[in-house]
């Protein structure tokens, strides 16, 4: 398979009459009728702005997803250097418990809507360190988590698939933690 | 490899038992082994500082290099288990001071007259010192944010 295809697709749905049910378009152009909600939901899908948390080797992976070869710019998802800024909270990594009340504050920090990733068995369930004396067997127990990336580390390929999944989640209408 | 003649000089000085890589000392004549160890035989630069919890007790291993010769001496002590106290090399070497905070981290051995005890990995409201064997794997991870 070749590991580029995906990147050549545009998200599905990333067109308005994949969002809404009904979209009247007026003759002419420029005016088209259709639910607030669809469009706004179209709309936060379409430019995810992330927060990046980078806590270990998946952060590596994150970094190459963000950069030339995969470029998420095109996706509308640009990395923010602040929760202030940020729409999605990518935890690429282990979580130790020292580390977890500053998740939480950063995500207290994110103005809604706002949704998380989990990137990476770590993450997601603190896999082989899951028992080790200074680690959170997974990031759901500091904050709400929205999708879970398997794999350590995940491949770009697999965090871009999780957040064309998150666009999919808030074009269905999610919200936070939801 | 420490020169063979600073390590019979401890033998004899401070009755100390010599092996492969250094000496073990008794805990009363760490700091005086170390000061000679410093001011005499010129091993001024403090290399590491770690631990390992034996049967009966828990030795504290302290790395220290002549910068001239690159002569690496290891200074071993044994502490009792119930009473794991010793004095602190920071005013010797003051490049044990983060070491002997990781050390009272994880194996909770006091380090008298350290200025700054403090756990240095941990959270400081962590209970317990994990790499002890008598530590729970199975422990809860204690923390609700």
């Amino acid at each position: 398979m070749d590991p580029l295809k995906v990147v050549e697709q545009p998200p599905a749905g990333s067109r308005l009459e994949d969002v809404a049910e009904e979209v009247v378009r007026f003759p002419g152009g420029g005016i088209a009728l259709l639910r607030t909600e669809a469009l706004f939901q179209w709309a936060q899908s379409s430019s995810l702005w992330p927060l990046t948390f980078g806590l270990a080797c998946c952060a590596i992976e994150m970094m190459a997803a963000f950069a030339g070869r995969f470029d998420l710019d095109r996706f509308g998802v640009i990395l923010r250097p602040t929760p202030r800024q940020a729409d999605v909270m990518i935890i690429a990594g282990t979580v130790t418990i020292k580390m977890a009340p500053r998740i939480r504050t950063l995500y207290d920090q994110m103005a809604h809507p706002k949704w998380v990733i989990s990137m990476g068995s770590c993450a997601n369930s603190g896999d082989h360190y899951r028992n080790v004396y200074s680690v959170v067997p997974g990031v759901d127990h500091v904050i709400p988590v929205d999708v879970y990336v398997a794999g350590c580390p995940p491949t770009p390929e697999a965090l871009m698939e999780g957040i064309f999944e998150l666009q999919r989640k808030i074009r269905k209408g999610s919200r936070a933690g939801a | 490899m420490p020169a063979p003649e600073v390590v019979a000089a401890l033998a004899t000085r401070f009755a100390a038992a010599p092996f492969p890589l250094g000496v073990s000392v008794a805990r009363e004549s760490l700091v005086e082994a170390a000061r000679v160890l410093r001011d005499h035989h010129g091993y001024r630069y403090y290399l590491l500082g770690t631990a390992t919890e034996r049967a009966d007790a828990i030795e504290v291993l302290h790395a220290v290099r002549h910068p001239a010769t690159l002569d690496t001496l290891f200074l071993k002590t044994a502490l009792p288990k119930d009473d794991p106290t010793v004095d602190s090399l920071v005013l010797v070497w003051s490049g044990a001071d983060w070491n002997e905070r990781e050390i009272y981290d994880l194996f909770g051995v006091r380090f008298r007259g350290h200025p700054d005890l403090r756990r240095i990995l941990l959270p400081d409201e962590y209970e317990g010192h994990p790499l002890r064997k008598d530590f729970p794997m199975d422990a809860p991870w204690g923390f609700r944010p």
